[in-house]
């Protein structure tokens, strides 16, 4: 199978709240002294592309794909040295609006062509839309499958198991489609070896430009826009229980509790 | 006329997130001089309508047939046509699985635009603006809807409930869905841990990576739980730890629950995990260290060992809970 897994380098979301800023007229964070990493779900994502290739989808093909600045190139390095087969970046900066970035992501899949399977993170650490794996699978006229955890083979095609509210659902497939991907216990992103993060330098990196995939005008879609971006004040004082003792804390804690719950 | 229309997936009843999804709906409509119009998909959608009809205007009701055996791909089509027919100014969906998967394409196929996990909704200037989560929840953002309809998820339970006036006509949809041969959701598994969704839980007990294994899990927060009649809940570490199953995760990368109470243990509280929890009435903790950051979001708590403290604190709730 030919499967492209698409990629998002993000601000690391790991980032104590008392270090995070953000810029109020530009409305965006500040980057400070943090540092860039891959998506979470993205990995998610590429690692679930890796477990099919090793097992039930053997021999597939595994491209990469990021739309963003300079710096992604290591988000598309690290996923080389995860074994990912090819890797493509289209030089864009950092863009909130969803639909702006499924239009590149979707004319950087046709252009490269032929994808039987499209896998992207189920959100973003970010601006965390949640949108652009739907967007996308609309895009290429595809059907969509959200929050998808395992990848297998079934006769005529694949079955996919995605998480749902109440539990999982098994969906079989019988075309291309796009698959969101959220974290599962198998889908925790592997460690790269040394030597491959060594030899991921020396891989080739694809970067296209949008004038490259035939798209024109100004990165916006002009379809939703950051209004105004802020950090909310809590009013909340936390209040410690009062007690000489730890047992005269508890039996205060329990009063609260049982306060709270309406038991007495 | 400004429809707002509501869609449900109607195997949840009338929960507290689709309450607040009328809710959200019925001011909005106001806002907009419109009128809701609900549609309600797949079993259970005759008797929920029962209980949205005095809420909107129209009730849609598409059961039986088969409706009996909803398909993701053949509702995205029925909704997409109705949109078609009514032409709406809102679409409102709650947050569950497939809600989230649909909403983004709907607005895609309507030249509308969609956002996610809205916990506020208001029209400036005649646009529709959503509020959410952003940054792991370290930071909110008022996001303009620039092109109509307006396609959006709501973290529902955030939302007030509508009141409720003169029922509304039920309607049966009058379609029947598409058949769909390529993409068929073809079993349905039911949650192993028999609770009730965390995400409409009362009470919650949840734990973290200073639990330090399976074991305590089971043996102090579950019986804690217990005694409250609330639910166990975790966060990512606990849940990647393997100590809990991952449906249990709350925080950005799974569950937003808004309980009565979260009594958080031995938990630090990182911003991915608070922001699964803003809605909840109260929060409290119990940690040994008093400057972990999640005593910044508990109305009250217990500086200590959670070993120490649990035991006691459930004999001592065993007692007043009786």
């Amino acid at each position: 199978m030919n499967i492209l897994v698409c990629l998002k380098q993000i601000l690391d979301p790991e980032v104590p709240a008392r270090d995070f800023r953000i810029d109020p007229v530009r409305r965006q964070a500040e980057r400070g002294a943090a540092n860039l990493v891959t998506n979470i779900f993205c990995e998610n994502a590429l690692e679930t592309a890796l477990q099919f290739r090793d097992g039930p989808g053997v021999g597939s093909r595994i491209t990469v794909l990021t739309c963003g600045p300079a710096s992604a190139d290591d988000t598309l390095r690290k996923a080389i040295a995860m074994k990912a087969d090819a890797a493509v970046r289209i030089q864009e900066e950092a863009c909130p609006d969803p639909l702006a970035v499924a239009q590149v992501l979707a004319a950087a899949a046709r252009k490269l062509g032929g994808f039987d399977l499209i896998l992207v993170g189920r959100e973003a650490g970010d601006w965390g839309a949640g949108q652009v794996g739907g967007l996308l699978a609309e895009e290429l006229g595809l059907p969509c499958v959200a929050f998808v955890d395992r990848l297998e083979v079934c006769e005529g095609g694949l079955r996919v198991r995605r998480q749902t509210d109440t539990g999982a659902e098994v969906l079989e497939l019988r075309s291309a489609a796009v698959l969101t991907i959220t974290n599962d216990e198998h889908n925790v992103p592997r460690i790269p070896k040394i030597r491959d993060v060594m030899m991921s330098g020396r891989q080739p990196i694809t970067t296209w430009t949008r004038g490259d995939l035939g798209l024109e005008g100004p990165l916006a879609a002009g379809y939703s826009e950051v209004l105004e971006l802020f950090i909310p004040v809590s009013d909340r004082r936390c209040e410690f229980v009062a007690g000489e003792t730890l047992a005269e804390q508890v039996d205060a804690l329990a009063r609260r509790v049982a306060e709270v719950v309406g038991a007495v | 006329m400004n429809h707002t229309l509501v869609c449900l997936f109607a195997t949840a009843g009338f929960d507290k997130s689709a309450q607040g999804l009328l809710g959200a709906a019925e001011r909005l409509a106001a806002a907009t001089e419109g009128r809701v119009t609900a549609l309600l998909l797949g079993p259970g959608a005759g008797r929920l309508a029962q209980d949205i009809a005095p809420l909107a205007a129209t009730v849609l009701v598409a059961e039986g047939g088969a409706w009996s055996d909803p398909q993701p791909e053949a509702c995205l089509d029925a909704i997409t046509r109705v949109c078609r027919e009514i032409a709406p100014r809102a679409v409102l969906f709650s947050s569950d699985t497939w809600s989230q998967e649909m909403a983004p394409r709907l607005a895609h196929r309507l030249g509308g635009t969609a956002v996610g996990d809205a916990i506020a909704l208001e029209v400036r200037d005649g646009v529709i603006c959503a509020t959410r989560q952003v940054y792991g929840g370290k930071a909110q953002a008022v996001i303009a809807l620039r092109r109509s309809p307006g396609v959006a998820w709501l973290r529902a339970r955030s939302f007030a409930p509508a009141t409720p006036g003169a029922p509304g006509e039920i309607r049966d949809l009058g379609f029947e869905p598409g058949a769909v041969a390529h993409i068929r959701v073809v079993e349905r598994l039911a949650d192993a841990t028999g609770q009730v969704r965390l995400e409409d839980a009362r009470i919650i007990v949840a734990g973290g990576r200073g639990i330090g294994g399976a074991e305590p899990f089971q043996q102090e927060l579950a019986r804690l739980a217990e005694v409250l009649g609330g639910q166990i809940a975790a966060t990512r570490a606990a849940c990647d730890a393997g100590w809990v199953p991952a449906l249990l995760q709350v925080g950005t990368t799974g569950k937003k629950v808004a309980p009565e109470l979260y009594l958080a243990v031995a938990l630090s509280g990182a911003s991915q995990h608070t922001a699964g929890i803003s809605d909840a009435r109260n929060i409290a903790a119990i940690n040994t260290d008093p400057e972990a950051p999640i005593f910044k979001h508990c109305s009250f708590g217990l500086v200590g060992d959670y070993r120490q403290v649990v035991p006691l604190l459930r004999e001592r709730l065993a007692a007043l809970c009786k």
